[in-house]
């Protein structure tokens, strides 16, 4: 039996449409890194407060200059908080959890990552505006989690 | 005047206790709405709301689903197949899904399993919580089972023809919620029993998450999948037209048998332990996913033009309001698939890759599976509600009148409720908190939004009050009459003889290989690479 014309066209479209889209996310996946938080490391949770990076997480400048904010995320808080970090400069969130899973997501930006047990996640931020920011747990984890929100100040420094 | 069959009262059966829990959930649904919004009302509590958005999610998109689907299985097997082989083994699957239902629900309900229905551990609940759900689906295996075994017998008897359409897409749904209730089997048996029994003392959170959402998309096609069928099969029929394309209705059934699995990572945007270029695998397969729906949108309404042409309407688009809008069946799916077009909308954005990081965990998500699971599905089931009780029943619809103003009711209520936290998530408000305000301080810029969503719940609550009163009303009182007939929508040009869409098995086959293809390399990696599991954790 046969598809009728009009049907094929809608099909053709409807395929190149999805083949528009797909070029669209594969291309500025590859030329502007636009990606999601995708980091493999792994790290024990038992462990954690002896841990040398996340035993007392903190905003550290590199030899380099490179700024790398750890962070921590446990009912119903983020440690540190606040996160204090410089204005236009590339800053690496390296975050884990101490006890269920919980979200990092700032508010009024794209950053949002999970944070889970066992798991390190990371990404690279810059803010371009100085001022402080929301972070606000988006992964429910117990009684409180709509409480569980913590703050990042960006402060005007190194420009 | 006859008694129903044997048949129709297991199909109703199971159609009941569909209804009993959407008519729970949606209480606790309209709570949530207003909690949100930082309305007060006596009893509201953190543990009451979370609780309730277990139960709801729960309620809804596990029991109301699944025991509707099973239902409408059995209506439409014994319909056109004219059997349903093993009813005894039927009715024994029926209890197992009521018992299992019955004692998960007793766990959410004291307060001892607020995990919400997607249970990501280290949250842990009461372990009969987890033998409940186990319960609820091996109830649906052994429905499956039952609906194979007849189509086989089926076919013994019309060797070499192809299977009547609303059939062929109701294999087509038995087959993804078999391939998609395996990766849920191993969470649950494998993983979340044995730690939640003390057996194991940890858990692998992201191996977990990985394995619930191998089972959570393909869970999305088995609720779209009978409203599929109900709209190629039945709401032309109902509009008197004819079914536009049997053969690529067919196909896309098993486009969804191959395509609907292998795409869960597009839930993991987010999770570390997972590589980028695996997530891009899966936003790819994500993305061909729309093409069967885009196929339909055609299919359906071309089959609906028919309709009108036939009835005479002339121009482009005068057809339109020859359709049956008076019939609350036909109005409930009309509205659901103009929903739908919304949803998909929303589903490309949360399915790309980038642009995910905008909307994932946010309010947004809520917005956009309410169009869809909520509507689309939902609204459909409510409309092929009033479409099934008669026939099952053998009793006259009552309340015709509020069964028509149901939809409506349902339509703009959603259409509030969900653009409203559309809006929100962008804005930044997260899914599932007890207050829109967070902390205290950071609700300023959505607190209008969060109120508006609070009304559409209440118009959402009054229209699922309005059908349960319908309901209710026809099962108790309605007229006695002779059980309509099932009629199906007539092919243009119906497929005669067995094509490649009619090759369930080895379509089948290839549905197993792209879940090998997309799950292996990546789960096998993880499972290699040195991890340390977590502890369990109740903070509820």
């Amino acid at each position: 039996m046969s598809v009728h014309v009009y049907e094929k066209l809608w099909m053709w479209g409807a395929g190149g449409l999805i083949v528009l889209f797909l070029a669209a996310i594969g291309i500025t996946a590859v030329t502007q890194a636009v990606q999601p938080p995708s980091h493999i490391e792994t790290i024990n949770p038992a462990t954690l407060m002896d841990h040398p990076e996340f035993g007392d997480p903190q905003v550290k400048v590199g030899e380099d200059g490179t700024v790398t904010a750890s962070v921590v995320a446990e009912m119903f808080q983020f440690r540190p908080d606040p996160i204090e970090v410089p204005v236009n400069t590339p800053v690496v969130f390296r975050i884990t959890s101490a006890d269920v899973i919980h979200g990092f997501q700032i508010i009024g930006t794209n950053a949002n990552a999970m944070a889970v047990p066992g798991y390190v996640s990371q990404f690279t931020m810059t803010f371009t505006k100085a001022g402080d920011y929301d972070i606000a747990c988006n992964e429910y984890c117990g009684l409180m989690h709509h409480g569980m929100v913590g703050k990042i100040t960006v402060t005007g420094g190194q420009q | 005047m006859s008694a129903p069959t044997p048949q129709a009262r297991l199909a109703v059966s199971h159609i009941g206790v569909a209804i009993a829990a959407f008519g729970v959930a949606s209480i606790m649904g309209v709570l949530q709405g207003l909690s949100i919004a930082d309305i007060e009302f006596p009893m509201r509590s953190e543990s009451l709301y979370y609780m309730f958005v277990t139960a709801h999610g729960v309620l809804m998109a596990l029991v109301f689903t699944t025991f509707f689907i099973m239902g409408l299985g059995y209506a439409i097997c014994h319909a056109q197949l004219g059997r349903l082989v093993g009813l005894k083994t039927a009715w024994l699957g029926f209890w197992m899904a009521v018992v299992g239902t019955v004692a998960a629900a007793y766990t959410i309900l004291t307060g001892q399993s607020s995990v919400l229905y997607t249970f990501y551990p280290p949250l842990q609940a009461h372990p009969v919580f987890y033998v409940g759900a186990t319960l609820l689906v091996v109830g649906s295996w052994i429905w499956g089972g039952v609906l194979i075994a007849s189509y086989r017998s089926w076919k013994r008897d019309h060797p070499g023809q192809p299977v009547p359409m609303a059939m062929h897409g109701m294999l087509a749904t038995i087959i993804v919620w078999y391939l998609a209730t395996s990766g849920l089997a191993w969470e649950v048996l494998f993983m979340l029993i044995p730690w939640s029994m003390g057996w194991v003392e940890t858990i692998d959170p992201v191996i977990a998450r990985t394995l619930f959402w191998w089972f959570g998309h393909p869970l999305v096609y088995f609720w779209l999948m009978p409203a599929y069928v109900l709209w190629y099969t039945v709401m032309p029929r109902i509009a008197g037209g004819r079914l536009f394309s049997d053969k690529l209705a067919r196909m896309v059934f098993i486009l969804f048998v191959v395509l609907s699995t292998p795409v869960g990572f597009h839930h993991q945007f987010a999770d570390p332990g997972i590589s980028a270029n695996w997530k891009f695998v899966h936003t790819i397969t994500t993305f061909a996913i729309l093409f069967p729906s885009f196929v339909t949108a055609f299919t359906v309404i071309a089959s609906l033009e028919i309709a009108g042409r036939l009835k005479g309407a002339k121009g482009l688009f005068n057809w339109i309001g020859t359709l049956p809008w008076k019939d609350p069946f036909f109005l409930a799916m009309a509205l659901a698939m103009l929903s739908f077009t919304f949803g998909g909308f929303g589903g490309a954005i949360n399915a790309a890759y980038g642009m995910n990081s905008m909307v994932h965990n946010t309010a947004w998500i809520m917005g956009h599976f309410h169009v869809t699971l909520g509507t689309t599905s939902a609204l459909t089931f409510m409309g092929a509600t009033y479409w099934l009780l008669p026939r099952l029943l053998g009793r006259e619809l009552k309340l015709v009148g509020l069964a028509r103003l149901q939809p409506w009711l349902w339509f703009i209520g959603m259409g509030i409720f969900s653009t409203s936290f559309h809006i929100a998530g962008l804005r930044g408000l997260p899914r599932r908190v007890f207050s829109g305000a967070l902390a205290g301080e950071q609700g300023d810029a959505w607190a209008a939004l969060t109120s508006a969503g609070a009304i559409g719940g209440v118009i959402l609550f009054l229209s699922a009050m309005a059908f349960v009163s319908v309901v209710i009303a026809t099962w108790t009182s309605g007229r006695k009459i002779e059980a309509p007939a099932f009629e199906f929508a007539v092919p243009l040009e119906p497929v005669t003889t067995m094509g490649l869409w009619d090759r369930l098995g080895l379509w089948t086959i290839v549905g197993i290989v792209m879940i090998i293809l997309a799950y292996g390399y990546p789960l096998a990696t993880l499972i290699m690479t040195p991890r340390f599991g977590s502890p369990p954790f109740q903070p509820f």
